[in-house]
């Protein structure tokens, strides 16, 4: 098979990568290839977001998008958020609200989350949205943007406090 | 020289424990609702799932799928499939599983996959040098099959009736003749899926005899002997690894598929094997919650005092499965009556194996009963409330036995005060434009159990200990408790505890199931601590009862002793062991709740929204308030899934699962969960264990579907009577209704 050959900017480091199969999905890239775990498979379907990484700066579903369409991407895992040792801030109310239990949905969680404050401070609206010309964050807003994102263990209510909470903390409301 | 071991402490649950230990000690770390201590790991990604360490050379295995349900396979296109890219294995093996172990089993589950039980059953591994290439050999595969008639459905005549699952005290029968009220409900509720979001997944690597697994496990010591017993080598030489699980709900309790298929795999071609189910693969071949059908007969006397308490369940699972869904577990002991009837029937099917899931037996059994009891209550015209307190047993009704402790009549009084339950209205009469409002009520009920279970704490000369088992964390908080017991009971800062899990080469625990992880690794932890604060009070030269341990000092009288002199250069280790006793015959345990849904029901298209869970239990002492909420939060939403959307649907032509992924099988998302109020009871229990603590997870998802499907009656004066409330059944409800009106 032939070499496809690609380079990614992967949480601010250049990463080249040679894949001899093109079916080997972004996720698949990270998971297998590069060695970062970070990013979940919960369903290799588009189905429950544990996947969600940023492409050039917006959220997708890393398991239904192949690796070569990347090339030249700019790519954000949750590995590229924070440290153990040096949360971002919504890794750290993440941390204090209890928004997860195992952990899995969780990565996932975190790269949407942080993706779509920003969706927010663009004023994207969505279907709960009331006032389409300046879209705030409610509490159904945050429900909304984030039912991409399953977590069996549910712990929907605190990762809706430990957003409505970092979000305010970056003067979003 | 003090060495590994010399001090070990056993105990048997044999007599009550008053002394209430954990209310004495003086580090106030327990109880507290601290953060989780693996958290920083979990949030940055670090913290490592099953198949998330690939040895060097580690190659990757699909499973091939029967398309068939029942029979045998005769063939498969072996050869072929040897030669695409990449393939480096067909493992067609009689060692590997038709199903997973059932939860506790110690030993191999029905083996040899060429014959055939249900779709979807695994029955060869195709193994390649990667995930690509092995998927795509294994949907290549063409197996040759001797197909026979599969069953689906069977008549009730010919479910089995198991004689030790019947029972009956006084005279139903003409209770119900002779009764004010009664009530004789059909209700059925559908199989359902654990879901959790890690699929199971298994990396195998060999090192002469000895086999190292990473794999998603609840249970490790049941485990490895399941997986030993399954490939024919002796446990001591099997090593199982899941430091984090991600979920289990009862469905990763035994050993699966996956971790026998890599191990055979990994021995044959001497290298690493990897094998992650796929989704379909979990909901089609591991285990399920059988759906059951359910008869209800309640009666009272004018009075509203509950004369008779009939409740008939059926069910069904694979041939040859001892496990069957317990759905009346909670109902010999929950309500008066004097006449009773207990009954059990299993139905052998061509179905996925059913197995145990987040309360099995209660989460679908005591939401049935508490919809008849809100049935009975509307006929014999008493506040739902008011109507179970009348009905709640000085003891077990059905044994004599006295309770460990009953708190449900709290939980319902100070339930319906936090809830606002006096705001509920007459049946069908609160409406905000096309929605329906309205409440309901059900209790919460869930058997407590104790497991035997192990681990050690070695205190370093430096004053920092290291808590070790091989209990799991499947997401429950048992990092975060039983590092705070430790904590609590040697008087040390928490940043001076670390606890170790998720190895079976560490002490064997109770693991995480039926609720009783928390109390039985607990109780061990508690009992290792306990050893080590004899051994230093007796170098005090006091009484363990006198001394009191905080930041790292001893104190008795007026003395302060550092940790580290007392140490004095040594490491101590103690071990510590609980073993369920008399306390677990004598009594009757369970915890106990109140739970109150607020739903609104369209009109117009029979949608309903959640908009309040409120719920408050007794369950023991609470060791962590913030992950003993988001268990509970997390069981409020499962009891939410299986009132309205959950579904494992069969097509009964040809036993196929329908709803085999997360865009058909509809567990709730975030926008489906409404605010959540969780009130714990200030609660002891001296029969449980040691620790006065009781199990948490899986009480939460007793009550909830009662209460919503209460409510919905509330709003909308019908009674759906066929899990889950989809909007078809609803709105269809709703119109007979108006069409009789
Ligand atoms: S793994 Fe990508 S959405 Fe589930
Ligand atoms: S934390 Fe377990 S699935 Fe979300």
């Amino acid at each position: 098979m032939a070499q496809h050959q690609i380079t990614l900017t992967i949480n601010g480091t250049e990463r080249s990568l040679a894949l001899d199969d093109p079916r080997v999905t972004l996720l698949d890239a990270l998971r297998q290839h590069l060695d970062m775990t970070g990013t979940k498979k919960g369903c290799d379907h588009g189905q429950c977001g544990a996947c969600t990484v940023m492409a050039n700066g917006r959220r997708i579903n890393s398991c239904l998008s192949l690796a070569v369409m990347h090339d030249g991407d700019t790519i954000t895992t949750v590995e590229g958020l924070g440290e153990p040792e040096n949360l971002s801030p919504l890794q750290a109310a993440f941390l204090h609200h209890d928004g997860f239990q195992c952990g899995y949905c969780t990565p996932g969680q975190l790269v949407s989350a942080t993706a779509m404050i920003e969706e927010i401070k663009q004023n994207w609206p969505s279907v709960v949205s009331g006032d389409l010309e300046k879209v705030s964050l409610s509490d159904d807003e945050i429900r909304e943007r984030m039912s991409g994102n399953l977590c069996r263990c549910a712990a929907y209510a605190n990762i809706v406090d430990a957003i409505r909470e970092a979000a305010k903390a970056e003067g979003v409301a | 020289m003090m060495d590994d071991m010399d001090l070990s402490l056993h105990h048997k649950m044999e007599e009550k424990d008053e002394r209430n230990q954990l209310d004495q000690t003086a580090q106030d770390v327990l109880s507290k609702p601290l953060d989780r201590p693996e958290g920083p790991l979990k949030v940055t990604g670090r913290a490592t799932y099953a198949d998330e360490e690939h040895p060097e050379g580690t190659a990757h295995g699909v499973f091939v799928r029967s398309t068939v349900a029942h029979g045998w396979v005769t063939g498969m296109n072996t050869a072929a499939l040897r030669k695409m890219p990449g393939v480096l294995a067909v493992v067609r093996d009689a060692k590997m599983l038709r199903n997973p172990a059932q939860g506790t089993a110690g030993e191999a589950p029905v083996q040899n996959p060429n014959e055939i039980f249900y779709v979807g059953q695994p029955i060869a591994l195709v193994v390649a040098e990667t995930l690509e290439q092995a998927r795509h050999a294994a949907l290549a595969a063409r197996p040759k099959y001797e197909a026979k008639d599969g069953e689906f459905e069977v008549p009730l005549e010919d479910y089995e009736t198991p004689p030790k699952k019947q029972s009956s005290e006084g005279d139903l029968d003409s209770a119900m003749g002779q009764a004010a009220h009664s009530v004789d409900s059909i209700y059925t509720t559908p199989a359902m899926g654990h879901a959790m979001m890690e699929p199971h997944a298994a990396v195998a690597q060999w090192d002469g005899g000895k086999l190292t697994i990473r794999a998603s496990c609840q249970m490790l010591k049941y485990n490895v002997a399941e997986l030993a017993d399954s490939l024919g080598v002796k446990a001591k030489n099997v090593r199982i690894l899941s430091p984090y699980v991600g979920g289990g709900f009862g469905g990763k309790l035994g050993i699966s598929h996956e971790a026998v298929a890599a191990a055979l795999a990994a021995r044959k071609l001497k290298r690493p094997v990897s094998v992650a189910l796929h989704r379909r693969n979990v909901f089609e071949a591991t285990t399920r919650r059988s759906e059951t059908r359910q008869r209800l007969r309640l009666c009272c006397d004018d009075q509203g005092h509950l004369t008779g308490f009939g409740h008939e369940a059926w069910v069904s699972s694979l041939h040859g499965e001892s496990f069957s869904e317990p759905v009346t577990q909670a109902s010999s002991f929950t309500y008066a009556g004097d006449n009773r009837v207990i009954g059990h029937h299993i139905a052998r099917l061509n179905i996925t194996c059913a197995g145990s899931m987040r309360a099995p037996g209660e989460a679908v059994g005591v939401p049935i009963v508490e919809c008849a009891m809100d049935e009975l209550a509307e006929k014999a015209g008493i506040d739902p409330v008011d109507f179970r307190l009348r009905n709640i047993p000085e003891k077990d009704p059905s044994t004599g036995k006295p309770y460990s402790s009953n708190r449900l009549a709290d939980c319902l009084t100070e339930g319906a005060k936090a809830f606002g339950w006096e705001k509920r209205g007459e049946v069908a009469h609160q409406r905000e434009g096309e929605w329906l409002i309205g409440l309901g009520v059900a209790s919460a009920v869930r058997v407590n159990m104790l497991m035997n279970s192990e681990a050690t704490i070695t205190l370093d000369p430096d004053g920092h200990a290291v808590v070790e088992t091989d209990m799991t964390d499947i997401g429950t908080g048992s990092y975060a408790i039983l590092t705070q017991l430790a904590a609590e009971m040697l008087g040390l800062p928490m940043d001076r505890v670390k606890t170790v899990l998720g190895d079976s080469d560490l002490p064997p625990s109770s693991g995480s199931g039926g609720s009783f992880g928390a109390a039985s690794a607990g109780s061990s932890v508690m009992l290792a601590a306990r050893a080590l604060r004899e051994k230093i009070a007796e170098r005090l030269g006091v009484e363990e009862k006198d001394v009191t341990l905080k930041d790292g000092n001893a104190i008795s009288g007026n003395k302060v002793t550092p940790l580290t002199e007392i140490l004095a250069g040594e490491r101590l280790k103690a071990k510590g062991e609980i073993e369920p006793g008399a306390t677990g015959d004598d009594v009757r345990q369970a915890t106990w709740g109140a739970q109150f849904a607020e739903v609104a029901v369209s009109a117009i298209t029979g949608e309903v929204r959640v908009r309040r869970l409120d719920a408050t239990f007794a369950c023991g002492r609470i060791l962590n308030p913030k992950t003993a909420r988001s268990q509970c939060i997390g069981g409020m939403v499962f009891g939410l899934g299986s009132a309205l959307t959950e579904e494992l649907s069969y097509d009964l032509r040809n036993g196929r699962l329908m709803t085999r992924d997360l865009a058909d099988y509809h567990i709730p998302s975030n926008l489906d969960v409404p605010p959540m109020n969780v009130t714990f009871l200030e609660d002891r229990d001296p029969y449980a264990n040691p620790m006065q603590a009781k199990g948490i997870g899986e009480l939460a998802c007793c009550g909830t579907a009662g209460a919503i499907l209460n409510a919905i009656h509330n709003a909308t004066g019908i009674r759906v009577r066929d899990f889950p409330a989809t909007p078809d059944k609803v709105i269809e409800a709703i119109e007979a209704a108006q069409g009789q009106g």
